[in-house]
């Protein structure tokens, strides 16, 4: 089957940076997983391939009976006679043939259908888990090395089973019943082709290591090369406008030729090993053709298995299997790095599954309630607008307690790493229904304040309460769900505008999320794209601005009614003039809802009723905006604009 | 591929013609002496079994054993010759694609997206140079080798040679097949996976933005259907190749059974005069070879299939023509900074429905501060980089020192007109590194005073290494408004007639942007200053403010004036001063 590049992805996978590093437990579990996903079909398919492999092995025996026929009635011409016995040996190997033709297409087939099956379930598999870690594992690891388990580490094992394993189990298999074979007919000639076959293992050795030596050097120049045109792919409009494209291209070509002379070596090397290999075989052919004739001609007497003499009848399939022989063993060289790569992609992915997934240990849930006559809340199935945590105690009573909005940090301390500490007893008290800013410089822990309310991460001392319960008795996904957020990076997903911003609440019905774009002001500008709210969005949706993408962020955040709602620098990309127009919207969006504020721009915490000025992890000002202006502090410089806030 | 597509690679081979044809010919010879191979060793064999004198056998041998070292010779002779043709042919097709892009407008840029050309520079040349690898190799190789191990068993197997005229059709009609019917269905494939992989990324990227909404089971049942649906189009694709190789084994399977059948019968009956034991191993060799030719042929061409996109890509790049040249006899002084548009209107592509800009008229004495508001997309942007010619206009002409900008030298024209760009990066490298991109020659005390009249000097002092601190891609280990004031000191060391800032102090506080505004004043009172803000404060002082609105400038004068009589003058300035004044 020829390779194919999957992805158009060229580059040898598994190669970057020094990369590979053969694990072959991984390997191991990998193949194990393979037989668990396909407990019937795993094995059916060795033993397709080994019978296969076991009658591509044997025609051998059979010319060797033809020929010694042949020997028998050659002299006297008579055809007659010696048909029967040709046509008998023939039949019986064209028999097997077709048993062998009908395994090797079983095993062929089936081979398809595991391999894709095999890297359809190990991609669901690893997408789900990676789904489950938390936030921490995805802002500690870069985002390219993550998509490489997709792009690169995947596809290793796609040759891995489609091409190495049964390589592997049938090459293995035929050199093994070759070398038998090769017994049973002579001792002596066998020895020959070892000799050979050391012989060609050494260059393998040579060759290939010179190979990959460069090929790892490649990659690096490679990826160099790569970062340099990046830098200044992306930079190209400065480029121009400095008059400044003879000094790029210096820069460039300087890593272009070195790029291109490890490619030279690294392919140079890799080429020679085909020519190499089989005129190596090629040789040792002769080399058993005249040791066969040695033999046959001085007489010496034969050491084998079967006892039989040597003879012309010996020789001529001894001379095929050499051939054979070296052949295989030349495949199984071939897939030496296959089997290297994919050992290092298997250990990579068995690292990400190895991550431990989020673990929730909450047990209070939000459920939908009804308020009966006498005050008392009861659950019920169906959406009733109306929320409460359903709290079960340890003495086995239940208690409701109505969704309110009400969160308090209390003397919260966390640190990202251990003893870089980043927020330092902080206390937070927002009531229903309250608009809380943060402000400070980056860094002093405005965003990581947020990070911890939803429990993307967990605080090393203090207490998060809301609505009354601590947080980590809170179900994650309930939790969250009863949060909403809208980040200054806006992330937009594949698919209508409408599916975006239904993304909030996954039930909402059409009218409710164009509600939701009204209420944030998106609406006007949705109405005029092309298709409207079913305009397809792209790569994050490119086609439009900055500010447009986050109007569609905070509909989608409208959509899902939180009682609390996080705004991360929401409306830093909206220029003044729409943002006045959003304002509007955002003011609604906050109406009757607990409101944390993160914003660059003072003007948009001003009306906030609590605003804190955050330095360095502490809380150093704390109050309304008259307050802090009357205080003549860190605020009021930050706000007349005598400190710089990056 | 289409014929342009490969006359336009091909115009990349240059010096590496020679080692390319030069490896055709190595191959040839390889190939020429592998094939004599089992010819000579028929005979070997057949002497052998006459119980010819040892003397002979070994002679014979030694001659085998020479044609193996000549084709082995030839081989690696190959293997050098052909790395150095494929990777020498994709490192100018690499130089030639980013020396074309250092060619391109704005107008051109904008059509390749960045990433885009990343790509078309690295992965798809290194498809292209496989490719091309494979053709020079294989291309010439497998014809050869089929016609040669055709002709030699025709010669040496007469009769038995009929083997092949049955096998060799079928397997071929049989590759073609397959491979007819495969590539559609792994085009789609490939597809469809780069869409996967997309969404993975996408799903990385904003996992804030899936876990802040508990859509994590969302997500998996998303991910799910899309890889399902491509297992099920990928196993398709697969299993129709998987035919290949028990085709192949068939036609090996009949070839092998017809000459054990024929070769009996003809040695037998002729007892050994027309052909011998030892050929009946040289025919089973000869139709391995046929054989394995054709399975290489059908491999690049499947090979050449999956580097036809990439070629395309490629070509796309080389065969854009710059749409912004210098003219011939080109002004090359600029003599003062005095800027006029006249009737001007500018669409970003012809087949644009709607001007970026409609019947600009303006004249910007030289050494003027001209101020512009406008919300986004109203055409701010796009009325500056007029100026220094990034663009050319659709109607109307822009003029700069009295004389049309397409009448200059473009490097002339830039120079002149320094511009901060909005969307502004710092290149790795030092800090002096990155300011000498103004001027290459300017001494340390001109880096310093452009760095003063920026803001910027205090600050770079600061640093453990000043001036040589290195600045990490993208300019990531200095603040926003670090960056722009750096952005802003690098475009002074141009020396510039007109300096055009871009929003280009939006992360700088008030205070400094002010004294920024006053060193400019101060210092370059003859350079005219155009300053796209989002502040009033930043443009209040100007000589002149435009307001901009749907790529017209709606109301133009001074900032009393404006406040007077321009409702959206009034909205912005009111909403920004409203109880005290707005901060970046």
């Amino acid at each position: 089957m020829p390779k194919m590049p999957v992805g158009h992805r060229g580059a040898p996978a598994g190669m970057k940076g020094g990369r590979p590093k053969a694990d072959f437990s991984a390997l191991g579990r990998a193949i194990k997983k393979l037989f668990r996903y396909y407990p019937r079909l795993a094995p059916l398919t060795v033993v397709c391939i080994l019978f296969s492999a076991g009658v591509s092995a044997t025609p051998s025996l059979f010319i060797q009976n033809i020929v010694a026929v042949i020997e028998r009635w050659y002299k006297t011409g008579d055809w007659a006679s010696a048909r029967p016995e040709v046509l008998r040996y023939v039949s019986l190997l064209a028999v097997l043939y077709v048993l062998a033709l009908l395994s090797s297409t079983a095993y062929t087939q089936l081979m398809a259908v595991m391999t894709q099956g095999f890297l359809n379930k190990l991609r669901q598999e690893t997408f789900d888990h990676m789904q489950d870690l938390p936030l921490r594992y995805f802002d500690t690891h870069q985002h390219g090395e993550i998509m490489s388990y997709y792009t690169n580490d995947i596809d290793t094992l796609r040759m891995l089973v489609s091409q190495s394993l049964p390589t592997f189990i049938q090459s293995g298999a035929i050199v093994l019943v070759v070398f038998s074979i090769m017994l049973y007919f002579s001792f002596w000639m066998t020895l020959v082709l070892i000799a050979g076959v050391v012989a060609m293992f050494y260059v393998t050795k040579v060759v290939g290591g010179g190979s990959a030596r460069y090929f790892i050097k490649q990659q690096k120049s490679l990826a160099e090369t790569e970062g340099v045109i990046q830098e200044l792919m992306n930079g190209q409009k400065v480029v121009k406008v400095f008059c400044h494209e003879q000094q790029s291209i210096e820069a460039f070509r300087k890593r272009n030729d070195e790029l291109r002379e490890n490619s030279r070596k690294a392919n140079a090397y890799a080429n020679l090993l085909g020519p190499v290999m089989n005129n190596l075989g090629n040789i040792l052919y002769v080399a058993m053709g005249l040791a066969g004739g040695i033999f046959l001609l001085t007489g010496v007497r034969n050491v084998s298995l079967s006892g039989m003499p040597f003879s012309i009848s010996v020789l001529v399939p001894f001379l095929g299997m050499a051939k054979q022989f070296t052949g295989n063993v030349n495949t199984l060289a071939q897939q030496i790095n296959n089997i290297v790569m994919a050992s290092a992609g298997a250990g990579r992915i068995f690292s990400l599954m190895d991550e431990p997934p989020e673990t929730d240990d909450g047990y209070v849930t939000l459920v939908n309630v009804k308020e009966l006559p006498d005050g008392s809340l009861e659950e019920t199935d169906g959406r009733t607008g109306k929320w409460a945590w359903r709290h079960p105690h340890g003495d086995g009573t239940l208690t409701y307690t109505p969704l309110r909005g009400d969160v308090r940090l209390v003397e919260v301390d966390f640190a990202y790493e251990e003893g870089k500490d980043v927020l330092h007893d902080v206390s937070v008290y927002a009531e229903p229904g309250q608009k809380v800013a943060f402000v400070g410089a980056t860094g002093a822990g405005k965003t990581t304040i947020t990070n911890l309310i939803n429990r993307f991460y967990d605080i090393a001392d203090g207490k998060i309460r809301y609505d009354g319960i601590n947080v980590n008795k809170i179900r994650k996904s309930d939790l969250r769900r009863s949060l909403g957020i809208v980040l200054q990076e806006t992330n937009l997903f594949t698919g209508t505008v409408l599916d975006n911003i239904r993304y909030g609440r996954l039930d909402a019905s059409d009218e409710e999320c164009r509600e939701a774009a009204r209420l944030a002001g998106a609406d006007d500008f949705i109405t005029r794209l092309p298709e409207g709210y079913g305009t397809m969005l792209t790569n994050n949706g490119t086609n439009l601005s900055q500010g447009q993408r986050q109007l569609i962020a905070i509909a989608r955040a409208a959509v899902a009614d939180p009682p609390v709602m996080i705004l991360d620098e929401a409306t830093s990309s909206i220029d003044t003039r729409t943002e006045a127009i959003v304002q509007r919207g955002m003011d609604k969006l906050m109406e009757g809802r607990t409101v944390f504020v993160i914003a660059h721009r003072l003007s948009t915490v001003k009306n906030a009723d609590v605003i804190m000025v955050l330095d360095h992890g502490r809380i150093i000002e704390r109050g309304s905006h008259e307050k802090l202006i009357a205080e003549k502090g860190t605020y009021y410089q930050l706000y007349t604009g005598a400190f710089e806030l990056e | 591929m289409k014929a342009a597509v490969i006359k336009t690679l091909a115009g990349s081979l240059r010096e590496f013609k020679k080692p390319a044809l030069l490896t055709l010919l190595l191959i040839v010879g390889e190939v020429f002496f592998e094939v004599l191979i089992p010819f000579f060793t028929a005979d070997m064999v057949n002497m052998i079994k006459a119980d010819a004198p040892l003397a002979e056998v070994s002679a014979l041998g030694g001659r085998l054993a020479l044609m193996a070292v000549a084709s082995l010779l030839c081989g690696a002779a190959a293997a050098r010759t052909c790395a150095d043709a494929s990777t020498g042919f994709a490192r100018n097709l690499r130089d030639d694609m980013f020396t074309r892009v250092q060619s391109f407008s704005f107008a051109n840029i904008d059509r390749f997206s960045s990433a885009s050309l990343v790509t078309r520079m690295t992965t798809d040349v290194t498809n292209v140079q496989m490719a091309f690898m494979m053709v020079i190799r294989i291309a010439v190789r497998a014809p050869l080798m089929f016609v040669f191990a055709i002709t030699m068993a025709f010669i040496m197997g007469g009769k038995l040679a009929l083997s092949f005229v049955v096998v060799v059709p079928i397997l071929a009609a049989g590759l073609i097949l397959i491979a007819r019917h495969a590539m559609p269905a792994f085009r789609s494939v490939f597809r469809k996976y780069d869409k996967l992989n997309q969404s993975i990324e996408e799903n990385v990227r904003g996992m804030r933005v899936v876990k802040g909404f508990s859509r994590e089971e969302h997500e998996k049942t998303k991910f799910a259907s899309a890889a399902d649906s491509i297992c099920v189009d990928f196993t398709k694709a697969e299993r129709i190749v998987a035919v290949n190789s028990p085709l192949m084994q068939l036609c090996m399977y009949f070839n092998m059974l017809f000459i054990l059948t024929v070769g009996a019968r003809i040695i037998v009956s002729t007892r050994g005069t027309v052909i011998d034991v030892g050929q009946i191993s040289a025919m089973l060799n000869y139709g391995m070879q046929v054989l394995m030719s054709l399975m290489m042929l059908s491999m690049i061409y499947v090979m050449i299939t999956i580097s036809a996109e990439s070629a395309k890509r490629i070509s796309e790049v080389l065969a854009e023509t710059p749409s912004l040249t210098s003219p011939d006899a080109a002004v090359t002084r600029v003599s003062d900074g005095s800027i006029d548009f006249e009737g001007v209107s500018f669409k970003y592509s012809e087949s644009a429905e709607n001007n970026a800009l409609s019947d600009i008229d303006l004249h910007i004495p030289s050494g003027a501060t001209v101020g512009i508001l406008g919300g986004t997309g109203s055409g701010k942007t796009t009325l500056v980089q007029l100026i220094p010619r990034l663009y050319d206009v659709t109607e109307g002409s822009v003029k700069v020192g009295g004389t049309d900008v397409r009448c200059y030298d473009t490097d002339v024209l830039r120079n002149a007109v320094s511009m901060v760009l909005q969307k502004n990066l710092l290149f790795s490298g030092t800090i002096s590194e990155n300011l000498r991109w103004g001027s290459e020659s300017a001494t340390d005390e001109e880096l310093q005073e452009a760095c003063r009249l920026a803001q910027a000097d205090d600050f770079v002092r600061a640093f453990p290494d000043g001036y040589e601190t290195h600045i990490e891609q993208g300019g990531t280990n200095v603040s926003g408004g670090q960056k722009q004031r750096l952005c802003i000191a690098r475009a002074l060391l141009k020396k510039p007639k007109i300096l055009i800032l871009d929003d280009s102090t939006s992360a700088v506080d008030t205070r400094t942007d002010a004294l920024i505004r006053a060193g400019f004043k101060t210092y370059i009172p003859e350079t005219t200053k155009i300053i796209i803000a989002q502040r009033v404060a930043s443009v209040m002082d100007a000589d002149m403010i435009l307001i901009m609105d749907n790529g017209r400038i709606v109301d133009r004068g001074r900032h009393e004036e404006l406040l007077e009589r321009c409702g959206i003058y009034r909205e912005i300035y009111e909403q920004q001063t409203n109880g005290g004044e707005d901060h970046a």
